[in-house]
C-alpha cells in the first residue's frame, strides 16, 4: 500500500512537472525580451538602404569609432557595390585622414603613411590591452561582426516553439543580432531603485545583467545627417544597426539577388523533373 | 534479386575492347540501370541518392575551402572571414559547405527514421544496416572535427568538452583518460596543434566515409532494396529496372531537396549555426551555453540527462552503438512496421522522443529540462532492448498483401504495362 501511494505521488509530482514546463522556462536564468524589429533588409526581398548605409556609417564614425573598431572592413568596401556607395574620392580623401604604419622600407624602417583604399578601417587602439587600460578595464569589441556574432533567445511557450522555428526557416530570419544591438543602444535607462548599479557602470535594459560600462552612446541631435534626416536616437541607432549589419555581411545583397534566380531555376527544374517523372511512372502503377 | 542478368550490349569496338578487358561498363549497367528495384518504393527512398549528392557537395566544397582555409589559431578565424568577404564566391561555397553539413545530416537522420519504420535493417540486410551505423557514426566524427575549424568561440568550446569526455576513463584506469585527451590535444589545452590536427583528419575521413559508401551501396546491391511493404521481390512484375524508374524519382526528389538546400544557403545562412561562432576563440571567456550544432543535440541531451560523468559518456556511446544490435532485438517476423499495429505505436513515440531529446540537449542542463530527458533517455533505450525483442514476439501483424505488385496495383496485382502475370490469389 505504501509503495502504492508513494507511486502515486511520484506521478502527481510527474504531472506537475509537465504542467509547469513552460512557466519553468522563464524562471530559468534571467531571460531578457528583445522586440524584433522592421528591418528594410530582412527576409526574401529585404535589401540594404543605400542612404541609410551611409547614414550609418556617419553615427558609427562620429558614435563608435573613438572606441571601437570595424577591423575587418577596408575603405574599398565602402564604395563598392551593395554596400554605402560612396563617392570614391571620398572615401580615398577620408583614407588618406588616417596614418598607417608600413614597411619595412629599403633601410630597414618602419614608417607611417596616409591610408589607402586598400587598406583596413584602421581599429582605435593598437591591442586589447590598451584598450582595457584606457576604459576602466573594459574592452569596447571591434564590430565588424557584431550583429552575427549576438542573437536572441526565444522566450514563449514550450509548445508553441517549434512553430516558431519552422516560421523563423521560412521567413529566413537572420537579423537576431541586429534586433540586440538596436535594444541595447536605445536600452539605456534609469536604473529601478533596488537595482545596484557598480560604479562606473550605466543601466541597460538589453544587456545581460544590465550593467554595461559603455556610456549612452547616442544623444538626440548630436549628428547631423547630411541627407537632413532628422537625427533622433531611434533614427540613430536604426542606421547604425544597418550598417554593422552590413558590415558584418558585405555580400548580402548579392547573394539574396543570386538566391532568388537559383530558386527560380530549381524550382523550374523541379517542375520538369516531376513532369519526367509522372510520364515515364504512367504506364508502371 | 542482385544475380540478374546485365543486358548490357556493347555498341563500340571501343566498348567490346574494353568490356573483355575490364567489364566496368557492364557492371555499371547490371548496377544502376537495369538493377531490379520495387516497384512500391515512396519518396524516402530517395534519400540514399540525396546522402550520395550530399557527400559529393561537401567534398567539393571542402576542397575548394581548404584552397583558402589556414589551420593555426591566430589565422583559421580570419582565413574564414577572408573566404566570406573578399574570395570570389567564397561567401556561397562557404555557405554551401556550412548548411550541407546540416542537411547531410537532415538527410540521414530520415533516411535512418526511414530504415526503422520499415524494417530495412532486418535479415538479410544486416550488414548493409551496420555499415550504415558506421557511416553515421564516420559522419558525427567529420562533422564535429568540421565545426572546430572556423576557431569561433562554440568551436573552440566545443572541442574542449567533447574532448574532456575522454577525461571520465579515469575513473576507470586513474590517468588514462588524462593521458588520453593530452594525446588527442597534442598538448595540455586545446590549441593551434588540435586545430592543425583536427583539420588534417576533417579532410582525411569524407574520404573514408565515400569508400563505406561504396561497401553499403555493394552490400545495398547485394540483397536488393527493402519496401514500404518489407516483402522480398518474388516475381518480374514486383520490379522495375532502376533506369529510367528509380533513377527518375531519385532525381525528382533530390530537386525539392536541393530546392530547401538553396532556401538555407542565400536566405537563412547563418540560422542553423550559432551566433557565439562569429565571435574568435577565447580561451579565457566561456560561453554561457555551450552546445553543439543541432544534429548532436539528442545525443548532447543523453551525455547530460546522467548524472555521472562517465555513466553520461557510456550512455551517449551506447545511443549509438546500440543500432548494431537491432536486426537480433528486433524479434518480428514482418519487417514494415506498416503491418505492426502494436509496435507501429512505440516506434512514433521512439521518433517524438528523439525530437525532444534534440529540443531538450538546446536547453540548459537544469531542473524540469534534467528530469525530461531522463524520461526520453530511458524511452530511448527501453524501446532498443525491451519494446522491440518483447512487441515482437507478442504482437500479431495485421494482414499483408501477397506481393509487392499487389500493394501498388490492387487485388489482380496485374501491371498496366507488365509482361509476366502475378501469381495467382
Amino acid at each position: 500500500m505504501t509503495t502504492l501511494t508513494s507511486g502515486m505521488k511520484r506521478l502527481a509530482v510527474f504531472a506537475l512537472a509537465v504542467v509547469s514546463t513552460p512557466f519553468v522556462a522563464y524562471a530559468a536564468g534571467e531571460a531578457i525580451h528583445i522586440d524584433r524589429q522592421k528591418w528594410n533588409f530582412a527576409g526574401f526581398s529585404g535589401r540594404f538602404d543605400q542612404n541609410q548605409l551611409q547614414r550609418g556609417f556617419q553615427v558609427y564614425k562620429d558614435a563608435c569609432a573613438q572606441c571601437h573598431g570595424i577591423s575587418r572592413v577596408y575603405f574599398r568596401n565602402l564604395v563598392q557595390p551593395g554596400g554605402p556607395v560612396f563617392n570614391e574620392d571620398a572615401v580615398k580623401g577620408l583614407a588618406a585622414t588616417y596614418q598607417i604604419q608600413d614597411g619595412p622600407n629599403d633601410d630597414g624602417k618602419m614608417f607611417k603613411r596616409p591610408g589607402r583604399l586598400s587598406d583596413r578601417v584602421p581599429p582605435p587602439y593598437a591591442n586589447e590591452q590598451e584598450a582595457r587600460s584606457v576604459h576602466n578595464g573594459a574592452y569596447p569589441p571591434d564590430l565588424s561582426l557584431i550583429t552575427k556574432a549576438r542573437g536572441v533567445e526565444y522566450q514563449g511557450s514550450l509548445f508553441a516553439h517549434p512553430f516558431h522555428i519552422l516560421k523563423d526557416m521560412a521567413s529566413g530570419y537572420q537579423e537576431g543580432g541586429a534586433d540586440y544591438v538596436y535594444a541595447l543602444l536605445t536600452g539605456y535607462a534609469q536604473a529601478p531603485a533596488d537595482f545596484k548599479l557598480a560604479d562606473g557602470m550605466q543601466y541597460n535594459k538589453a544587456f545581460p545583467g544590465h550593467q554595461i560600462s559603455m556610456p549612452p552612446p547616442l544623444s538626440e541631435g548630436a549628428i547631423k545627417f547630411q541627407d537632413g534626416t532628422p537625427a533622433t536616437v531611434d533614427q540613430m541607432a536604426r542606421d547604425v544597426v544597418a550598417f554593422l549589419h552590413w558590415a558584418g555581411d558585405p555580400k548580402q545583397d548579392e547573394r539574396k539577388r543570386m538566391g532568388f534566380l537559383v530558386l527560380v531555376y530549381l524550382g523550374f527544374t523541379a517542375l520538369l523533373l516531376y513532369g519526367a517523372k509522372r510520364r515515364i511512372w504512367a504506364k508502371a502503377h | 534479386m542482385a544475380q540478374h542478368d546485365s543486358t548490357y550490349k556493347p555498341g563500340s569496338r571501343l566498348e567490346h575492347w574494353m568490356d573483355e578487358r575490364l567489364p566496368i561498363m557492364r557492371m555499371m549497367h547490371g548496377q544502376f540501370v537495369d538493377f531490379p528495384t520495387p516497384r512500391n518504393l515512396n519518396y524516402l527512398w530517395t534519400f540514399g541518392g540525396i546522402l550520395s549528392f550530399c557527400l559529393a557537395v561537401q567534398i567539393v566544397t571542402g576542397i575548394v575551402l581548404a584552397m583558402h582555409y589556414i589551420p593555426t589559431a591566430d589565422m583559421a578565424f580570419d582565413s574564414v572571414e577572408r573566404i566570406r568577404r573578399d574570395v570570389n564566391y567564397g561567401w556561397l561555397i562557404r555557405n554551401v559547405h556550412a548548411v550541407g553539413a546540416s542537411m547531410f545530416f537532415f538527410a540521414v537522420y530520415i533516411h535512418i527514421a526511414r530504415g526503422l519504420y520499415y524494417g530495412s535493417y532486418k535479415a538479410p540486410r544486416e550488414v548493409l544496416w551496420i555499415l550504415g551505423v558506421l557511416l553515421f557514426l564516420l559522419m558525427m566524427a567529420t562533422g564535429f572535427l568540421g565545426y572546430t575549424l572556423p576557431w569561433g568561440q562554440m568551436s573552440f568550446w566545443g572541442v574542449t568538452v567533447i574532448t574532456n569526455l575522454f577525461s571520465s576513463l579515469d575513473a576507470i584506469v586513474p590517468g588514462l583518460g588524462t593521458k588520453i585527451v593530452t594525446w588527442l590535444w597534442g598538448g595540455f589545452s586545446v590549441s593551434s596543434v588540435t586545430l592543425n590536427r583536427f583539420f588534417s583528419l576533417h579532410y582525411l575521413l569524407p574520404f573514408v566515409i565515400a569508400g563505406v559508401v561504396v561497401l553499403h551501396i555493394w552490400a545495398l546491391h547485394v540483397v536488393g532494396q527493402n519496401n514500404p511493404t518489407g516483402l522480398d521481390i518474388k516475381t518480374k512484375a514486383d520490379s522495375v529496372p532502376m533506369a529510367p524508374y528509380a533513377v527518375m524519382k531519385d532525381l525528382f526528389g533530390l530537386g525539392v531537396f536541393v530546392l530547401l538546400f538553396a532556401w538555407f544557403v542565400f536566405f537563412a545562412p547563418d540560422y542553423l549555426g550559432h551566433a557565439d561562432n562569429y565571435v574568435p576563440a577565447n580561451p579565457l571567456v566561456t560561453p554561457p551555453h555551450i552546445v553543439p550544432e543541432w544534429y548532436f543535440l539528442p545525443f548532447y541531451a543523453i551525455l547530460r540527462a546522467i548524472p555521472s560523468k562517465l555513466g553520461g559518456v557510456v550512455a551517449m556511446f551506447s545511443a549509438i552503438v546500440v543500432l548494431v544490435f537491432i536486426p537480433w532485438l528486433d524479434t518480428s517476423r514482418v519487417r514494415s512496421a506498416r503491418y505492426r499495429p502494436l509496435y507501429k505505436w512505440f516506434l512514433w513515440f521512439f521518433f517524438f522522443s528523439v525530437l525532444a531529446l534534440g529540443y531538450l540537449g538546446g536547453k540548459p542542463a537544469e531542473g524540469v529540462y534534467v528530469a525530461w530527458a531522463q524520461f526520453f533517455t530511458a524511452y530511448y533505450f527501453a524501446f532498443f532492448l525491451l519494446i522491440m525483442p518483447i512487441v515482437g514476439v507478442m504482437e500479431t501483424p495485421s494482414a499483408m498483401p501477397r506481393s509487392i505488385a499487389e500493394s501498388v496495383l490492387g487485388g489482380s496485382g496485374q501491371p498496366a504495362g507488365a509482361t509476366s502475370a502475378p501469381e495467382k490469389r
